[in-house]
Formats: structure tokens, sequence, C-alpha cells
């Protein structure tokens, strides 16, 4: 049995520039794998491997034991939910319609789609009554990001790619969301990939955590034992948690 | 005096149906070309620059370049509706490829990773948040066809300016009015009846 999702020395050359090289990762069922990063230390452009939205310049990222190419794209995409930052909500329709989306391309029927849209909008901790007819730019952010998570669960995928779903709340906000992701991805039963450069985040919410850094992973291992890591960036990341002034 | 009034109406009513049936000329050929263009920047580039310069020429120009050629020219309502959805396609076309191309990366982004095909992204996604460009380049595109339309009189197109240049030749001002005042009501109301459209369609 292979593992869920899969990256098998993959890279990533764009414009004569290495933005990957050499990954090898692994993601199993019902966990999530933070990928923690700088900018431009290539994690978004590995996420965005996992649903085809990019392809590497070689090396294979396989999901549910089959390699991405040989997905057909629109099947692939439906059964993985993906959550971006600024949520990427369509504004021309509601709150409902986008979270029913991915159902309704799904040709369900339309009071399965109402009775699932209701259900996650509950789950985010959006009442459906106030919310179900909104238009996106009626929202805040950080309810935004819910129904952008909320339309990534629609359809049930078992895998959830996340890119900096939070970076751009308020902290208490932020924290607010965090702690819902945590309910939420026990709730629903899913492995999620969650792209942040944010460590306190990666050590909330990762059961592991891939410490990226110019295109390779640095250092992998379970959140516990990134505290005592030793590789030089893990440490530049850990000094962000200090409080006391820099020597 | 009555006799007047109903040939205004009359003739109201060629200039409205030669404004509409040039338009939607333009919109049937201009719209799925645009659609395509959005798809290729360089064929974009070439094709929005050669109606770019369609626009440019002076219109009674090219009503008469078109009068010699045969099929598509001569005198008549045939030659003036192709020049008007000449000089119709331009704000089409453009307001269509931009209006397409400016829906925000990120959302189509999420379309295309929401597994949408191409076909879901364009008429779920890109077309209706396009919508408002859209109509302004119809908008447009109405407006100043009223306005060229009149020049169409000058090769036996008829409509409004068949009083114009009437009056003109007799140095009548009456009869220069009675081409231009309903002229310019046809502009103004559809003016109006599509800002409003515009605004009733935009996020």
């Amino acid at each position: 049995m292979t593992a869920f999702v899969e990256f098998e020395r993959v890279a990533y050359r764009v414009d004569g520039r290495d933005v990957l090289r050499g990954i090898d990762l692994s993601l199993e069922r019902n966990e999530t794998l933070v990928l923690l990063g700088r900018s431009g230390s290539g994690k978004t452009t590995l996420l965005r491997m996992v649903n085809g939205l990019l392809s590497p310049s070689s090396g294979e990222v396989r999901f549910e034991d089959r390699r991405v190419a040989e997905w057909d794209p629109i099947r692939l995409r439906r059964r993985i939910g993906y959550v971006i930052q600024d949520g990427g909500l369509f504004p021309h329709i509601t709150v409902a319609r986008n979270v029913g989306l991915v159902p309704e391309l799904e040709a369900w029927p339309v009071d399965r789609i109402r009775a699932r849209v209701d259900e996650l909008l509950d789950a985010v901790g959006l009442e459906p009554g106030v919310y179900a007819g909104r238009y996106p730019r009626q929202l805040s952010g950080g309810e935004k990001q819910r129904v952008g998570i909320a339309r990534a669960l629609a359809a049930d995928p078992p895998l959830l790619l996340l890119d900096e779903p939070f970076a751009a709340l308020d902290p208490v906000t932020r924290y607010d969301m965090q702690q819902h992701f945590l309910k939420l991805s026990k709730v629903f039963d899913k492995a999620a990939l969650f792209v942040t450069h944010d460590l306190r985040e990666a050590l909330l919410l990762g059961s592991r955590i891939a410490l990226l850094h110019e295109g390779r992973v640095e250092w992998v291992g379970p959140r516990g034992e990134f505290l005592r890591a030793s590789s030089p960036h893990a440490r530049t990341f850990l000094r962000t948690l200090e409080l006391e002034p820099a020597q | 005096m009555n006799a007047f009034v109903l040939e205004i109406l009359r003739t109201s009513g060629e200039h409205l149906v030669l404004v509409a049936t040039a338009v939607f000329a333009a919109f049937v050929i201009g719209a799925p070309a645009a659609i395509a263009l959005t798809l290729h920047a360089r064929t974009r580039r070439w094709v929005l620059g050669v109606v770019n310069v369609i626009q440019t020429i002076p219109s009674l120009a090219l009503f008469g370049v078109l009068l010699p050629i045969p099929l598509i020219g001569g005198i008549g309502k045939r030659t003036a509706i192709i020049v008007l959805a000449l000089y119709a396609l331009l704000p089409i076309m453009r307001n269509m490829v931009v209006g397409i191309l400016g829906v925000e990366a990120s959302i189509r982004e999420s379309a295309l990773a929401m597994g949408m095909t191409r076909q879901q992204i364009l008429w779920r996604v890109e077309i209706p948040l396009a919508l408002p460009t859209i109509l302004a380049g119809l908008r447009i595109a109405i407006v100043s066809t009223i306005g060229t339309a009149t020049v169409a009189a000058a090769i036996g197109g008829g409509g409004l300016g068949t009083f114009i240049f009437r009056g003109i030749a007799t140095a009548d001002l009456t009869t220069v009015l009675a081409g231009a005042v309903p002229a310019a009501v046809m502009a103004i109301i559809a003016d109006e009846v599509l800002e409003w459209a515009e605004r009733h369609y935009s996020v």
C-alpha cells in the first residue's frame, strides 16, 4: 500500500530557475502535512502539482496510487478541495451557490445540494438562514474563508489543499479559524496539505511539518520534533516564536 | 405638417432598423470572435489592430470605398449595414476581450481547481463577470451607430440622414433638425437604458 499523495524526485524549473529540486514527500490518509517555508521557497508550486494546476519538470506526483498526469484533470480536481488566501469565491453568485457549485457540476439533485450546503455552513459556523443568500462582497474576511472551506468540502473530497488560507486575517480571527479547522478536519476525516509561512500555525495544525527552503525539503518530521530540529532554517523559524529581543 | 410628422416617424423607424441590424450583425460576428481571441494573445493583438484601423477610416470615405465593390457594395441599405457593422465591431469586440481577460486570476484559478471545464468557466464565471463591460461595449456601439447611420443616407441607405442631407442641400434648418433631433433623442434614450442595464448586472 503506497501513500495517499506521493512526491517522488519532483523538480520544477521555470525560466531557467529551479523552483523545486529533488522533492520526496508523502501524505497519508487522515493526516495534515504542513508545508512550511518563506516566500519563494516553492511550497505553493508543490501544492499546485497535486491537482494538476502545474506539472513537474521531472519526477512524479501520485494521488490515490495514480500519477497525476494520468488522471482526467476534471475528475481529479473534483476529488480535491482547494482553498486559497483570498477565498477565490465567485462574486456574482450567492454563498449558497458558491458552496454548492461542485455538487451542482456533479449534477446532484437540487434538494440534496441544499441540504449539503446547510450542513456545511453550519459546520463552518455560519447560520445558513443568515448567510446562504448573501453575496461574497457582504462578508468579512473571516466569513469569506469559512465559505471557502465549506465550498472545498462540498462534494466530500478525501483531500484538501490549503494555500495560506488564513494569512490575510487578523490574529484573533486567524486563531478562531485555526481552532475551527482542527475541529473540522477531525469531524470530516480529511487528509490535508496546508501551506503556510507561520510556524505557530504549522505547529498548531500539522500532524507533520515539512520545511521547504529554496526549493528543497530541509526538514520533515512530526510537529513535536520540530522544536528540537537542528537544521539552520528550522532554527531561524523557531526564533520567530521568541518574545525576548535577540542578542 | 401632419404628413411631415409621419415622414419623420417612418424615417426614424427605418433608422432604428438600420442600427439594430448592423449592431446585431456585429455582435453575432464579434462576440464569438472575441471569445476565441481571449485564448490567443498574438492573434488578438493582430485582429484588434485591424478592427482598430477600420474605426479610424472616416465613415463617409468607407461608404465611398465600398460603393464600387460587387456583392458587398453598391447603392442601398445592404452596403450601409455592412459599413455600420464594421464600425460597431471594435467596441463590441474590445470590451468583450477586456472584460473576459479582466476576470481576477484568483477567481479563474479557483474555477479551474474546482474541476470546471473550459466551457463551464467561460459561461458560468467569465461571461457573467464580464457582463457589465460587455454591455458597456454594446452601449458605445449602439450610441455611435445611431450617429454614424445618418451618413448612410449618402449612399441611399435611408434613415434620418435623408433629412439632414436634404436640409443641407436646400439650406433649410428645419429639415436638418427633423433628422438630427430624433437621432439625438434616440441616442440619449439608448444610452440611458443600456447604462441602467450595465449597473443592474455589475457585481
